[in-house]
């Protein structure tokens, strides 16, 4: 298929791929950094490209609560925040999981306040993680488009009918202009397909209730059939993940492995600061280091078993978080690899970096591959460390 | 009443059976209860289309709809009935609250 070479930021890639999803209706407030997204979408709204409602709200959670009621009532929804945008959504953001509604977020990672700051880290929606939305992480703007192409399909399975949110670094990628290829708006549209409802509320042929006072005697059931829904979503993203390789020539998985088939150690790392990683592995491997990369491009649901079998058998593993868990054994990605992990005799390590956007450059990835060949050699890792801070 | 299992229940909770109220009794939050002086009663039906449940029993076999009484596992007590109902009979109405002593 003939893709066009263009050159846009995350954010108008993002705006792009959720245009020629052709949604019914965005509900969205703007907050630093992902503003640009939705000009960028209100530009094609107001040039007559794109026949989206957009609705204008007074804040987050509104924006948030008005895309639960466009999508109950039957129209493909879309939304996106960032950082405190997210966190004013808390309330609605589970409801949206819980009413089994297939919304998309985009999602410009930044960092929570105090103090204020607008760079990027994951904090905002680690801080969701238990929401019971999809969350698929983006290393630059060409995975932030295709995510954002593919997430439609995967909420919208019939299996799997939860909110899906595509994550992309605050200012690294969302305001970056980056080389990508697009696809045609009728290819992107036939691989998305026409929005198909699991229930509405505008048939007043079969009335129904939405959202009702659930208590001691329904509320568990309802929780368990929404915990059976999340088991359906592997094998939704790997199949619909397989046919846009297919398609598109650009292969996705669970995670992506970088030069880990003889790898003895490994980094683990979400978002644009794999592309870093990338870089002084290549480096370090022109050395002979066996070190290779596992980059999660969904976190939410966790994919455990691939995860646990990626990592078996390593000399050491370096999990490293840009979100802090106060008062938790390391970040959220260490919790959830080390659980996984159980049973298995590999060392892992910790650590916490980029916190606030702080550069992640070259050296912090010097220091993790040195710890790694000290602990692959039999040292005794220190479990959670801060990389990149003045001490 | 028969609980549904799990497996049973709808995607995302929704309910899609209608007018279903009626199976979900809640007629043991009362303090107050509305006596029925059938003698006072005009039947107007204020009390049929003001209750905000399903507590008013009414038969509609005949040509004009008949208030029969409430329906104690829907009534909540809320009084509304009989601060609608009119007093038509010699300013006495036909819905009094009273106290409901067990």
């Amino acid at each position: 298929m003939e893709q066009k070479l263009v050159a846009l930021s995350g954010n108008e890639a993002v705006a792009y791929a959720f245009k020629q999803a052709k949604p019914h209706v965005a509900a969205a407030f703007p907050i630093t950094p992902q503003t640009e997204m939705m000009h960028k979408y209100a530009e094609f709204v107001a040039n007559g490209e794109s026949t989206t409602e957009m609705i204008l709200v007074e804040s987050e959670h509104s924006a948030m609560s008005a895309a639960v009621g466009s999508a109950a009532a039957g129209a493909r929804t879309f939304t996106a925040t960032s950082s405190a945008g997210f966190a004013l959504m808390w309330e609605v953001v589970y409801i949206a999981a819980s009413l089994r509604l297939p919304i998309c977020m985009g999602m410009v990672n930044r960092a929570l306040s105090g103090n204020i700051n607008i760079h990027c880290d994951h904090s905002d929606s680690m801080g969701g993680r238990d929401a019971g939305w999809i969350h698929l992480f983006s290393e630059n703007a060409q995975e932030a488009y295709d995510n954002g192409i593919m997430a439609w399909r995967i909420a919208e399975h019939m299996d799997v009918r939860l909110p899906a949110m595509v994550n992309y670094d605050g200012f690294i990628i969302s305001h970056t202009a980056d080389a990508l290829k697009m696809l045609p708006d009728d290819a992107a549209y036939d691989f998305i397909g026409k929005y198909k409802h699991a229930y509405t509320l505008l048939d007043p042929e079969n009335p129904i209730t939405v959202g009702p006072l659930d208590l001691t005697d329904y509320y568990f059931e309802h929780k368990a059939s929404q915990l059976a829904a999340y088991d359906k979503v592997p094998g939704v993203v790997q199949k619909v993940s397989e046919e846009f390789g297919a398609m598109t020539g650009r292969t996705y998985d669970f995670c992506e492995e970088y030069k880990m088939d003889d790898a003895e150690m490994v980094m683990v790392i979400l978002g644009s600061s794999a592309g870093t990683a990338k870089d002084v592995i290549d480096e370090y491997r022109e050395k002979g280091v066996k070190v290779g990369l596992l980059k999660i491009r969904m976190f939410r649901p966790f994919p455990v078993e691939y995860i646990a079998g990626k990592l078996a058998g390593r000399k050491a593993v370096a999990i490293l978080d840009r979100s802090a868990v106060f008062g938790g054994q390391g970040g959220p990605v260490f919790i959830e690899i080390r659980s996984a992990m159980y049973g298995q005799q590999v060392p892992l390590f910790n650590y916490i970096y980029g916190l606030g956007g702080r550069d992640f450059d070259l050296h912090q990835v010097e220091t993790v591959i040195n710890d790694l060949q000290k602990v692959a050699a039999g040292e005794e890792p220190k479990q959670i460390s801060l990389l990149g801070i003045r001490s | 009443m028969s609980f549904l299992k799990n497996s049973e229940l709808h995607e995302g909770g929704i309910i899609r059976e209608s007018g279903n109220a009626h199976d979900y009794q809640t007629g043991d939050w009362r303090t107050f209860v509305p006596e029925f002086v059938e003698e006072n009663c005009i039947h107007c039906m204020f009390c049929w289309i003001y209750c905000p449940d399903s507590a008013i029993e009414i038969d509609t076999s005949g040509d004009k709809p008949i208030m029969k009484g409430i329906i104690l596992e829907h009534c909540k007590g809320c009084g509304i009935c009989a601060l609608e109902c009119p007093p038509a009979k010699k300013g006495k109405s036909a819905l009094v609250m009273v106290r409901e002593e067990k």
